[in-house]
């Protein structure tokens, strides 16, 4: 079966191909159309997925949308009836999408199909798998396991905010789902938007300023108190109820009534960009804390219904990488797999391997020589060696090639421990928000000013937000409380007791500048104010270029472990292309750039000029 | 066409027929706003709210 994916209009649209059950290719809009998060039909995606499968629209025995329509249309509905007379400015805003698009999802797919070739209208077989069951889908068939307990979470699908299946074999059952309004990703993202950041992308930045928050300080425990008393009622089994007087995401154009947050929680809603105090960090750790809780307690019950040694998890809650170091701290399962587009652009690929096994109950096999199917998440396109000359020539760059790889990246390493940043981008781009090792920025995590260096003058974001650490598998062990795998950097674990140096924080009035200024462990660059780490295992197998390159940092440094920050500044999507690459080495105080065999060193580069301010290009993420 | 059958599909499926005049009020209402907006029919929008 030659299956394309699509999931699309809502955030982060992307596109993938599976034929024979192998994911040929998965890539997402944004990296294409350079907006962040694009919601657009996924036109530019399609076309690659496609080229790199070798397929014409024609050859594909169908198209797979990642969500059902008319079973979303339906929860609208409901809701606003049920809601009725609030929500009428928002009724009338959505509606009006809706009836214009929405509804007529089939016809708009084929439309906007014709944008990418030609084909035949009448035969092509569209299907509609559901949001949650394509979350499923995408967790389960690329993991190596033949039993599992699935777990998603997000913020809604169509009714779903959670569920709960089995995987055996090629079968997904759905044992259990919680539903619209009451959804964890609607609460933390609720919060997200009291905090100041925006909703669907902020999310991780609640989580970074989390640990600057004190668990055990009055405050957080007072909102603690405040969240699971007034907020959100917690059942045994991980369901919940919110309190819907204390949101208005269900019929509301905003998250939450502002004022009723403030008079709860004792301030007002931070605005984007104003200054991070005391209680915003407090607030975060609150709802980390509260989070955590809830998503165990789901784990917990769907062991109990599952009884399977193996847990998969998608959905965007599933990208708490926090979260999901305490799942696995518990040793709740034996075996953890997260998919790495844990996200809505997972879906498209989810969705297609659903209808591999769902829809043409095609037999599914494991390559148990594999860890699992995503190949490293190296799933979209590779800049060749043209493309690369392409680039230089046009922009006059200076450039050196090397034959040798081994020379390569022993140069890069001695440019890395002394000092200096390196934009890495080699073979296939990584489908999902992690960067992996392919398109990547680089650093040594031992020298205490990288982590403002890097944040200040080559990402331009804000301070506070923590990078992680890529480490060679073999080695994770002498600097983490952390034995398995985590090759897509979905677990966050503390570093070793014996790398961590003793700090006080306590009695200090809060300074996040102070706080980021201690030196926690031998590996400050990557240590977080916890003392934590998201964790990238680096192996050989899935990712030998990368691998290679922490063995020759390793011989020179003695230290195994490297920053890795996606290559990218602030509001940007992550580089694509080589010329994407060779802009952001222009744009930034990094130092280098890598693409394949060629490295570009910023000071022989020529004048790089750029009529307009670049900054605005990219707004605020 | 195709949006009608599967509406009506869908409606079989789930059980939920009283959607049905709502959900045909609305798309008359889409239909007359966006079509209807500025030419002779725009009198009769007005006149609905």
């Amino acid at each position: 079966m030659k299956i394309l994916g699509i999931s699309a209009f809502y955030h982060d649209s992307a596109a993938a191909v599976v034929v024979g059950g192998v994911i040929v290719a998965a890539a997402q809009e944004e990296r294409f159309s350079r907006v962040k998060h694009d919601p657009s039909f996924p036109v530019q995606a399609i076309r690659y997925c496609l080229e790199e499968a070798g397929l014409a629209l024609d050859e594909l025995d169908a198209v797979v949308f990642y969500d059902k329509p008319l079973l979303k249309f339906e929860r609208l509905l409901e809701t606003y009836y049920g809601f009725a007379p609030r929500g009428l400015a928002s009724f009338v805003t959505s509606i009006s999408v809706w009836i214009k698009e929405k509804l007529f999802l089939k016809k708009m797919i084929r439309d906007e199909l014709e944008k990418v070739g030609e084909y035949n209208r009448k035969k092509m077989r569209l299907i509609f798998p559901e949001h949650h069951l394509s979350h499923a889908a995408s967790a389960f068939y690329p993991s190596s396991f033949t039993d599992a307990a699935i777990l998603t979470i997000d913020g809604v699908g169509e009714w779903a905010t959670a569920s709960i299946c089995h995987g055996q074999g090629k079968d997904i059952t759905v044992l259990k789902e919680l539903h619209f309004p009451h959804s964890v990703g609607l609460l933390y993202s609720a919060v997200t938007y009291f905090l100041g950041f925006k909703v669907n992308s902020g999310e991780y930045k609640v989580m970074g300023l989390a640990p600057y928050g004190s668990r055990d300080s009055a405050q957080v425990k007072d909102f603690v108190r405040k969240i699971k008393n007034v907020l959100v009622d917690i059942k045994q089994d991980g369901s919940i109820a919110l309190d819907q007087k204390y949101f208005t995401y269900a019929t509301g154009l905003r998250m939450v009534p502002d004022r009723r947050w403030a008079k709860l929680f004792g301030f007002s809603r931070r605005q984007a960009e104003a200054e991070i105090t005391q209680q915003h960090c407090d607030l975060a750790a609150a709802i980390q804390e509260v989070t955590e809780e809830i998503v165990l307690k789901m784990v917990h019950e769907a062991k109990r219904l599952t009884g399977s040694d193996n847990l998969c998890m998608a959905g965007g809650v599933a990208l708490n990488c926090v979260a999901n170091g305490k799942i696995q701290e518990q040793k709740i399962f034996s075996n953890y797999f997260v998919q790495p587009a844990a996200g809505d652009a997972g879906g498209a690929l989810g969705a297609a391997l659903a209808a591999q096994y769902i829809y043409f109950e095609k037999e599914r096999t494991i390559d148990t020589a594999q860890a699992d199917a995503m190949q490293g998440a190296a799933l979209g396109p590779e800049a060749s060696d043209r493309s690369i000359e392409y680039m230089a020539k046009r922009y006059a760059a200076v450039f050196s090639k090397f034959s040798s790889f081994d020379e390569l990246t022993n140069l890069v390493a001695r440019h890395l421990s002394d000092g200096k940043v390196v934009g890495w981008q080699q073979g296939r781009m990584e489908f999902g928000p992690r960067a992996l090792g392919n398109r990547s920025i680089l650093a040594d995590p031992r020298n205490p000013e990288m982590q403002r260096k890097l944040n200040l003058s080559i990402k331009y974001r804000e301070s506070f937000r923590p990078f992680a650490p890529s480490v060679l598998a073999e080695d994770v062990a002498e600097y983490f409380d952390f034995t398995g795998a985590s090759p897509y950097m979905m677990f966050v674990h503390s570093l070793k007791k014996s790398r961590c140096f003793p700090t006080d924080d306590s009695g200090q009035a809060f300074d996040i500048k102070a706080k980021l200024q201690q030196q926690r462990s031998d590996l400050p660059a990557i240590t977080h104010v916890d003392g934590t780490a998201r964790i990238q295992t680096v192996h050989k197998e899935s990712n030998e270029k990368f691998w290679l390159l922490l063995q020759a940092f390793k011989q020179k440094t003695g230290c195994s472990v490297l920053v890795n920050t996606s290559f990218n500044v602030r509001g940007e999507p992550l580089v694509c292309s080589a010329e994407d690459a060779y802009r952001c080495l222009m744009r930034t105080e990094m130092d280098f750039l890598v693409i394949g065999n060629y490295i570009f060193d910023k000071g022989q580069q020529p004048l790089w000029k750029e009529a307009m301010e670049w900054k605005n290009e990219y707004v605020l993420d | 066409m195709e949006f009608l059958k599967d509406f009506w599909l869908f409606l079989r499926e789930r059980k939920k027929f009283w959607l049905l005049p709502m959900v045909l009020v609305l798309l008359l209402l889409g239909l007359l706003l966006v079509y209807g907006g500025g030419s002779a029919a725009a009198p009769f929008v007005y006149t609905l709210f």
